[in-house]
């Protein structure tokens, strides 16, 4: 009875890995086909490296490219170091109380909507920027970069002080009775012990960065060139997507979001797969 | 005694439908009895006009429910045409292609201007259309070359769906190619808000939309108001929309023809716009 159980429930969790993988591959089979008719006219090239100006008939996407890697990897870029002070303050140096509030603070955070990200971003970061510089509309990468990195540190800090809080207490014993200081603890023992997990924390928080929209949307101004500093509008492709998908649907401009869709694709599975085949490396190492 | 009172109760009764009649009659009278939901969706001058008139329909009844979108004409279009909402706004005229592919009925109720605007604390309030292509085109993109502070212009657009960016680039631009610096924004609110927002802002929105969170840049000496889109002085108008899938009928019809009556065009002027006669 108990074998007939365990086969069903094997088939069963084997049929819904297959169906929840098959549905991720099927997506980029659908875009791939999708955007296929648009690929052949113009050729790959064209839509990869051109500019955005329907009304010529050039639909590139080579701005919103740069847009979104500018972005994304700027507000890596703000939300390493900030999560990485967080999620050390959580794991060692914060009394007890303390760094358990903190924590379901963090975890709070993470449940908050993007869209009031965007929202404070908008009244409160926009003007700020705007006279700190004294240039542009303080719509820009900038801009976008700052909050998108405070709306993905809470899921980085976690991910890092879970991998943190799984290091074998013998090392951090073995560093204290040497009389390590907080700092040599985090930067010779912890970090080389957690590496794994936080590249994993990495990776998701970056999939965030790229996958958002409303942020970018809201905040980046949108402008289809390639920003030339970061204090200069950009558009990224998520955002183009939601700007072009009220246009005909007959019209090459919409098919070319599909286009995008299969560009933000392999990003994120080139990333996934560039900081998996390092971790493995890693481990390879003698 | 008795019968008295009844009397009284009728008497009160005749009275206060007597004083309660005015607010009944009229062009409102078509909606009682009627129930169900009618959605729009589409161009974002409409709403203003769109919201007011549904307000008064749904106090008189509120069996109807009435849902207001936005997304842009050609979000509109499109939505009408496949069946998703009964109404589908737009600030232009439907392409050929789109009346045949969608049956379409264009019901034009109102015209309206698309203005230049600025941020109430820019000195700059009047340009040439030469001098707004240029900052449009971006070949001016400095406020100091036009008297104002020394801050880089600010260029907001709306996004391509959008009927006020058409007009505006038709009419306002003479077609001249609009920098792929400019921000894009999604809807007329939006770009009132971040030009009510940006000091060196400038953007365009529809007439109706103007309050004093922004200000209204006059074109070669025509400040863009009511009057001056009326009077065809201030050259940048179109007409405002509503389309429906084939005939319209029922509710649709019923709020559709109510853009039409005295009542209906008491809103448009109210919010901005000039009734259709």
């Amino acid at each position: 009875m108990k074998k007939i159980g365990e086969l069903v429930a094997e088939r069963a969790f084997f049929l819904s890995a297959v169906a929840s993988s098959s549905i991720t591959i099927g997506i980029l089979v659908f875009m791939v086909f999708m955007g296929l008719p648009l690929i052949r006219e113009g050729g790959g090239y064209h839509l990869l490296l051109k500019s955005w100006s329907p009304y010529q008939g050039s639909f590139g996407i080579y701005p919103m490219i740069v847009g979104t890697a500018a972005i994304s990897f700027l507000s890596l870029a703000v939300a390493f170091p900030v999560s990485l002070g967080c999620s050390f303050l959580i794991a060692t140096i914060a009394p007890k109380p303390v760094s358990r509030g903190l924590r379901r603070i963090i975890e709070l955070m993470t449940g908050i909507p993007t869209v009031i990200y965007g929202f404070v971003g908008i009244f409160l970061v926009v003007p700020l920027v705007r006279e700190w510089f004294q240039s542009g509309s303080g719509m820009c990468v900038f801009t976008a970069a700052l909050v998108l990195g405070i709306m993905i540190s809470p899921t980085m800090t976690l991910f890092f002080s879970d991998s943190f809080d799984r290091i074998p207490r013998s090392y951090l014993d073995a560093a204290d009775a040497l009389g390590a200081s907080h700092v040599q603890k985090l930067l010779y023992v912890m970090l080389p012990a957690a590496k794994k997990g936080m590249l994993n924390g990495v990776i998701l928080a970056l999939g965030r960065a790229v996958g958002d929209t409303l942020i970018a949307l809201m905040l980046a101004g949108n402008a289809v060139r390639v920003p030339a500093s970061v204090l200069e509008p950009a558009r990224t492709l998520t955002a183009h997507i939601a700007l072009v998908i009220a246009a005909d649907y007959e019209s090459p401009e919409f098919r070319s979001i599909f286009a995008c869709g299969v560009v933000l694709y392999l990003f994120t599975m080139a990333v996934t797969f560039l900081v998996r085949y390092i971790s493995y490396a890693e481990d390879r190492k003698p | 005694m008795r019968k008295f009172s009844l009397i009284q109760l009728v008497l009160v009764v005749a009275v206060s439908l007597a004083a309660y009649a005015p607010a009944f009659a009229g062009s409102l009278d078509v909606f009682k009895g009627e129930s169900g939901v009618l959605k729009i969706s589409g161009g974002t001058a409409h709403i203003p006009v769109m919201k007011d008139v549904a307000k008064k329909i749904m106090v008189i009844n509120p069996d109807i429910q009435i849902s207001i979108a936005g997304g842009g004409s050609g979000v509109g279009i499109k939505q009408v045409g496949e069946g998703l909402v009964d109404i589908g706004n737009s600030g232009r005229i439907a392409t050929e292609e789109e009346i045949s592919r969608y049956q379409l009925n264009l019901y034009k109720w109102a015209i309206d201007g698309v203005a230049p605007v600025v941020h109430p604390n820019n000195p700059v309030k009047a340009l040439t259309k030469t001098q707004m292509i240029d900052i449009f085109s971006g070949k001016l993109d400095n406020w100091k070359m036009l008297g104002g502070a020394d801050r880089k212009i600010n260029v907001y657009t709306r996004d391509e769906a959008s009927g006020t960016r058409a007009v505006f680039w038709k009419k306002g631009l003479d077609k001249a190619q609009m920098t792929t610096g400019a921000h894009v924004v999604v809807s007329n609110g939006a770009m009132k808000s971040a030009i009510a927002q940006d000091p060196y802002g400038v953007g365009y929105v529809s007439v109706g939309h103007i309050d004093a969170s922004v200000a209204p840049v006059a074109l070669d000496g025509v400040v863009p108001t009511i009057e001056s889109v009326q009077d065809g002085s201030f050259k940048i108008a179109r007409g405002l929309y509503s389309n429906t899938k084939g005939e319209p009928h029922g509710l649709t019809k019923k709020f559709i023809d109510f853009l039409y009556t005295t009542d209906g065009k008491k809103i448009i002027e109210q919010r901005g716009f000039i009734p259709v006669r």
